[in-house]
């Protein structure tokens, strides 16, 4: 269940735009950093909030990369594996984090801190091998700081 | 040298709204709107020889003047700063430093095309930068360069931010309409082309985010003076090169347009990293083909780099050093691509995961002869696909097999990768 405060800002970003729809993004955005990720009553609620089917605001949520429709930890780190980070060692680095956060990658950790994904191109290539941890950059990510940054997180 | 977006820079920080208004900030669009026409702001755009700094390069003015003056309903100007190109980032340095540009020169822009309402389209992990530019459109609307009847002109802006969640297409024009409606992000047919019908079935222009900070600097310091910025007098204006890769200082520049490949590389970037020699670059983001040695004199201006095999794109340039494996790097880029298609049309969703199977058969070492004629003939059959995008991840594979033949007739007879 939405709170009532949540559900009337909403109400109100849905009612300010030029057509319904228009909120989509932000509104499945909120839901999602209300419930950790967008969950199925989650869909549910944005589909009334928005004048949709649950089916409309579902192939829009599969669509995003930041969209999660599965549950993930507290903090989601981003790792990119696109081409400039890839020539700076990204593709060791993701191995790295994943045996210090002691799991696969696209895995959670036992405490539900942490879930590790690689993704596309964060637009940070200058600092390469590159992270996002909440919508926070990071880079260059190294053996060294990643301890630091990762326990920087609460 | 004359630069005009990080004019102002600050280290460390974002330049304040009395900063920027001290130092001329928000002249250009007070002499626009009172001394200037709509029309004599689009003539100084076409004037300065702009070219669009998203990664088409079309010429700015003359997108503005296929605008229809006399269709009934609002027209739309959207900026878009969907900046997923692998190796670009200078849309978010220049917002992370100077939003104000951005603002007056959509202002600016709105003015000339008539427009009352626009939005920029803004990526996910760009935070900082949509901060700022929120900000700033306060702050502009608080002392009326934004909104209702700005600076006593009787033309009235208003600018939305729209924060995406993450999908390389929306940075194509149609796609990003598409998403700001809250639709699912397929580009759409063209003809009609958004000029004639496109946010919400409305005149629209999408315009990047440099190309509408440069606005302010055309109108206040004129077109002419803009235009000679560039290196070469076929070239217009500076652009911003964001370096990444195995030079010694991956950053971002602001350069004249038509500065050699060279001249960026052994000047602000300092050369190649410590024990690295130049192999080759992608030269404008991960849609171009390879740039190798002999294009180090290359003028890095639209036309020229088009003449040189490749494309400025978006003057992302990816530095690489003798140790990468060429087979592997354009895997890569091909990996991304695959998975960014949005899946739309069969070209695009079917044949790039085609070419990246392709891709890693030779790379693991089980490629053939064979694998080089389907690279070869589906460099020609992407063209066939419904938007850029396919065409576009076909840059790097285009680039391999006309540079790096040898690197992959070497994963053939070796039967594995020789850098392993």
């Amino acid at each position: 269940m939405l709170p009532d405060d949540l559900k009337h800002e909403l109400e109100q970003r849905v009612s300010d735009a030029v057509t319904n729809r228009e909120a989509a993004v932000d509104v499945m955005k909120e839901l999602q950093r209300h419930y950790g990720w967008l969950t199925d009553e989650a869909v549910e609620e944005a589909a009334e909030l928005l004048g949709l089917s649950p089916l409309q605001v579902e192939e829009l949520a599969t669509f995003y990369e930041m969209i999660y429709r599965r549950p993930v930890g507290k903090k989601v780190v981003h790792l990119c594996d696109s081409i400039s980070c890839w020539a700076m060692g990204g593709e060791t680095m993701l191995a790295y984090m994943a045996s210090y956060l002691k799991i696969k990658v696209g895995e959670t950790t036992g405490d539900g801190r942490f879930t590790l994904l690689p993704c596309s191109c964060l637009g940070n290539c200058g600092d390469g091998p590159a992270m996002m941890i909440a919508d926070e950059l990071f880079g260059p990510v190294t053996p060294e700081n990643v301890k630091k940054l990762l326990e920087g997180q609460i | 040298m004359d630069t005009v977006l990080f004019r102002n820079n600050m280290a460390g920080r974002t330049i304040t709204f009395g900063e920027y208004k001290d130092d001329g900030g928000f002249e250009a669009l007070a002499k626009g709107l009172a001394d200037m026409s709509p029309d004599n702001v689009q003539q100084a755009v076409i004037d300065s020889g702009m070219r669009g700094r998203g990664g088409a390069g079309f010429p700015t003015g003359k997108k503005w003047s296929f605008v229809p003056r006399n269709l009934p309903g609002p027209r739309y100007l959207i900026c878009n700063c969907d900046e997923m190109e692998p190796g670009t980032y200078k849309d978010r340095v220049l917002l992370e430093q100077n939003p104000y540009l951005l603002v007056e020169g959509m202002a600016l822009a709105g003015y000339a095309l008539g427009v009352n309402h626009a939005f920029v389209f803004i990526r996910y992990g760009y935070e900082l930068a949509a901060v700022n530019l929120k900000q700033a459109i306060a702050e502009a609307r608080r002392n009326g360069l934004l909104g209702d009847n700005i600076l006593g002109s009787g033309f009235s802006f208003e600018l939305d931010v729209h924060q995406s969640a993450g999908r390389y297409i929306c940075g194509e024009e149609t796609a990003l309409m598409n998403a700001l409606e809250g639709k699912r992000a397929n580009p759409r047919a063209k003809p009609p082309f958004p000029a004639i019908k496109g946010l919400w079935g409305q005149p629209t222009v999408v315009n990047n985010v440099e190309t509408l900070a440069n606005i302010p600097s055309i109108i206040a310091k004129g077109p002419q003076w803009w235009k000679e910025l560039a290196a070469t007098p076929e070239a217009a204006g500076t652009k911003l090169f964001c370096v990444s890769g195995h030079v010694q200082k991956p950053h971002c520049f602001e350069l004249p347009l038509g500065t050699t490949l060279g001249a960026i590389i052994d000047g602000p970037c300092g050369g190649m990293r410590q024990g690295s020699e130049f192999k080759a670059c992608i030269p404008g983001g991960a849609s171009t083909p390879y740039f190798t040695r002999e294009h180090w004199d290359v003028p890095m201006d639209f036309d020229p780099v088009a003449k040189a095999g490749s494309r400025l794109g978006t003057g992302g340039i990816i530095v690489f050093d003798q140790n990468t494996c060429m087979v592997a790097a354009t895997l890569n880029m091909i990996r991304f691509f695959a998975r960014e298609s949005c899946g739309w049309c069969t070209p695009c969703r079917e044949g790039l995961p085609f070419v990246r199977r392709t891709l890693e058969r030779l790379e693991e070492g089980t490629g053939s002869m064979a694998d080089l004629d389907i690279l070869r003939q589906h460099v020609q059959h992407l063209n066939f696909a419904f938007c850029a995008l396919a065409p576009g991840a076909m840059g790097p594979v285009d680039g391999l097999l006309r540079h790096f033949e040898d690197e992959l007739l070497e994963h053939i007879s070796n039967k594995g990768c020789p850098f392993a």
